[in-house]
């Protein structure tokens, strides 16, 4: 038996949601931000959006890596890849996200750049280690679940002495956007709670998000990915905002600690430090909210060792994906969506990787249901 | 008849030569010494370039299929059994008997022949299992560097029975849509093999030839109205080609979809959906309402379709929409896979 069964039972979802449904205030909303874009994609995957009571309105928020990097550091790959001839290393993902005048490390590959998907850091020392005589250069983007892979990956190419590899740093860091979102969007966007993010806190322990909920007294739970924990995490903060309470839950208690894990922790903090600041697309500049390498590893930054600088390139005219990616507004307000924009021809980087809220949109074909009259339940197999 | 010319074929140990494509007594050498032991056909045998076959009566259904799978063998399977099963069951899919099937290889400088003879030997088993012969093959070899290792080509010819007239387009509001087993397989065995993604998980392929289930299924129900194969793409392309050919909508059960547990945690982990897998040895059919009970009885009956089972209908929707209601009681709509997601896996 899988161990997720338990937390997909649909009459354990029928039950929390009638439970859901009673907690209600008469005349309260309820305005949720899933900071994470895994719970968007498991939000919509699941149908439970349809399932939700009217009063609690879900906002999705920027949890999706591939879709906060801002378009110059993407250019920088692109640039790497095409001008100085390196093998440049990338998840899947980015390939696809378009940069300055719709070029992308797709197009780039297939005109001649030696762009390269890989799954994990460890294929990107392979492909340093069978070529010693290019420049390999690993893309590394990703919040507090990847960040650990990149700064392993950079202690063992030191320890191998590998000199042809290195990493254009993009880590970026949670708890920091998630301020940066309460500090900077508030007036913009009303959020009275979040569900905060699974993976991300196994990685940095639930305390990360404690100081956050002090300071903004908004309620954060912290959920795992299954439609029974969102569920239970919605339910968990409509009965904390009718209480008038806000604190800091942990409901994902089977992977998460308070403290995270020492060990991932200690490896990125020896490998990694705090930028200043850094571009968040739709947030903007967020001070101490991204990693680069240390001094001590400096030879292994791509930033350093191809003297790069970051262009400064405008979001497409027409694409809403800051806005989305604060909440500000939905997919399918954006006049794009779904037109000039699909995940096959993606305008902006919240339409390419599946935990973007406007490739969710689209794949679950959301803005499509709503034209459609709400079905009766089909005959099923015996 | 034996010929004084070159040192016999290393097997074990001898790599693909370029003049072994050539069209000189090299290329003889490698199809008498390799592809000889494995293919006999009475075809092949008369040294033709063309396979004749005897008429038949009926209307024919004829398929190609190009197969650049890597890894070349995976859990359930390599490209050689893989290619015969591609082609038998596009044709199959007309709800045609095959009759044989002619292949192309394209092979890279360099090749081990041992692995080519492992391919070889799939390939002749798989005709030999399905009994279909092939009867016209050709080989070339291309520079190191030019291709991957091998690709093959089959095409398969077949012949369809009187009265049966599957297609696409006859997919009708009302009808109910069935699939043969558990989705997902063929795509997972083969990621799991990948470099860079490799995983222990004890799925291997579905790759199989489906004629024997579709002529048993043609046999109930001869008024079958659409077969399909989900191979790229897997179940969620299939049905929107379906639909948008035929012009209707489909409404299916998500829970009502088998899918093994092991294919269903490998996707999670790697961030894919089951149904956007390919199959290969997995049909999925469309037939009228009256008749799906008796047809999914027969499927349960054969082995490829034992754990056959009815997962939606087709409804009448002028967007063309196939639309999933989850477990939860929402709905989504099942699109086209965006993307490369799994890039040669067929």
């Amino acid at each position: 038996m899988h161990l997720g069964d338990d937390f997909r039972d649909p009459e354990r979802a029928e039950r929390l949601l009638s439970v859901l449904t009673r907690r209600l205030m008469p005349g309260r909303t309820y305005r949720l931000m899933e900071f994470c874009g895994g719970h968007t994609h498991a939000l919509c995957q699941s149908g439970l959006l349809d399932r939700l009571p009217e009063p609690v309105q879900m906002i999705h928020g920027p949890g999706c890596p591939v879709c906060v990097l801002p378009i110059g550091r993407l250019q920088q790959a692109i640039d790497l890849a095409t001008e100085r001839q390196v093998i440049l290393c990338s998840y899947g993902d980015m390939l696809r996200v378009p940069g300055r005048g719709r070029q992308s490390l797709l197009l780039a590959r297939s005109v001649g750049a030696d762009v390269r998907v890989v799954y994990g850091t460890a294929e990107a020392l392979t492909v340093a280690r069978k070529h010693p005589e290019r420049q390999v250069v690993f893309l590394a983007v990703g919040f507090e679940t990847t960040t650990p892979m990149t700064a392993a990956a950079v202690q063992q190419a030191k320890a191998e002495g590998l000199r042809n590899f290195s990493v254009l740093c993009n880590h970026v860091l949670t708890p920091a956007a998630l301020r940066g979102l309460l500090a900077t969007a508030s007036d913009q966007v009303l959020v009275d709670g979040f569900i905060g993010p699974g993976h991300v806190s196994t990685l940095i322990g639930s305390a990360a998000f404690a100081p956050l909920v002090r300071e903004y007294g908004k309620p954060i739970v912290i959920t795992g990915f299954e439609p029974i924990d969102l569920l239970a995490a919605v339910l968990h903060l409509v009965e904390q905002l009718n209480g008038d309470r806000a604190e800091l839950q942990n409901d994902f208690a089977r992977a998460v600690t308070s403290e995270g894990s020492r060990r991932a922790q200690a490896l990125v903090a020896e490998v990694m430090e705090l930028r200043e600041s850094f571009e968040w697309r739709g947030l903007g500049h967020i001070p101490n909210s991204a990693l680069r390498l240390r001094p001590e590893y400096v030879e292994f930054d791509a930033e350093q060792r191809f003297s790069l600088s970051t262009p400064q390139i405008p979001d497409h005219r027409a694409c809403r994906c800051p806005e989305v990616l604060r909440g500000g507004c939905r997919p399918t307000d954006c006049s794009v969506f779904g037109t000039a924009c699909t995940p096959d021809t993606p305008l902006g980087s919240c339409m390419v990787s599946p935990e973007g809220a406007c490739a969710a949109y689209y794949l679950h074909g959301r803005s499509r249901l709503s034209v459609l009259p709400h079905a009766p339940t089909p005959p099923t197999s015996a | 008849m034996p010929r004084h010319r070159l040192r016999p074929l290393d097997l074990r140990h001898g790599f693909v030569e370029l003049p072994q494509g050539s069209g000189g007594r090299a290329t003889t050498q490698l199809i008498e010494e390799l592809f000889g032991r494995h293919f006999h056909s009475p075809q092949l045998s008369t040294g033709h370039d063309a396979g004749t076959l005897p008429s038949v009566r009926g209307r024919l259904a004829v398929s190609t299929d190009c197969f650049v799978v890597s890894p070349l063998f995976f859990p359930g399977g390599c490209i050689g059994d893989l290619a015969v099963h591609g082609s038998l069951n596009d044709v199959a899919m007309a709800g045609a008997q095959p009759l044989a099937l002619t292949v192309g290889f394209v092979l890279e400088e360099g090749f081990p022949l041992a692995d080519l003879d492992r391919i070889a030997e799939a390939m002749a088993k798989a005709c030999a299992r399905a009994g279909v012969p092939i009867v016209s093959g050709d080989t070339k070899v291309v520079e190191r560097g030019k291709a991957d290792g091998v690709f093959v080509c089959t095409t398969c010819v077949g012949s369809i029975p009187d009265g049966v007239h599957i297609s696409p387009e006859h997919a009708r509001p009302s009808d109910v849509i069935l699939v043969s087993g558990p989705v997902g397989d063929h795509g997972v065995a083969i990621l799991s093999q990948r470099e860079g993604v490799a995983f222990d998980c004890d799925v291997i392929s579905d790759s199989a030839a489906l004629h024997t289930l579709v002529s048993a299924m043609v046999e109930t129900e001869p008024d079958l109205h659409v077969l399909r194969d989900p191979t790229r793409g897997g179940v969620a392309a299939a049905l929107n080609e379906i639909a948008t050919q035929a012009q209707v909508g489909m409404r299916l059960q998500e829970s009502a979809i088998p899918v093994r547990s092991a294919v269903r945690a490998a996707c999670e982990l790697l961030g894919l959906d089951p149904l956007h897998l390919a199959c290969e040895g997995r049909l999925l059919a469309i037939c009228r309402a009256e008749s799906a009970q008796r047809v999914l009885t027969t499927m349960n009956a054969h082995p490829l379709g034992a754990q056959a089972a009815i997962i939606g209908e087709v409804t009448s929707d002028p967007q063309f929409f196939v639309e999933m209601q989850t477990p939860y009681g929402g709905r989504r709509i099942l699109d086209w896979p965006a993307g490369e997601q799994l890039p040669r896996i067929c």
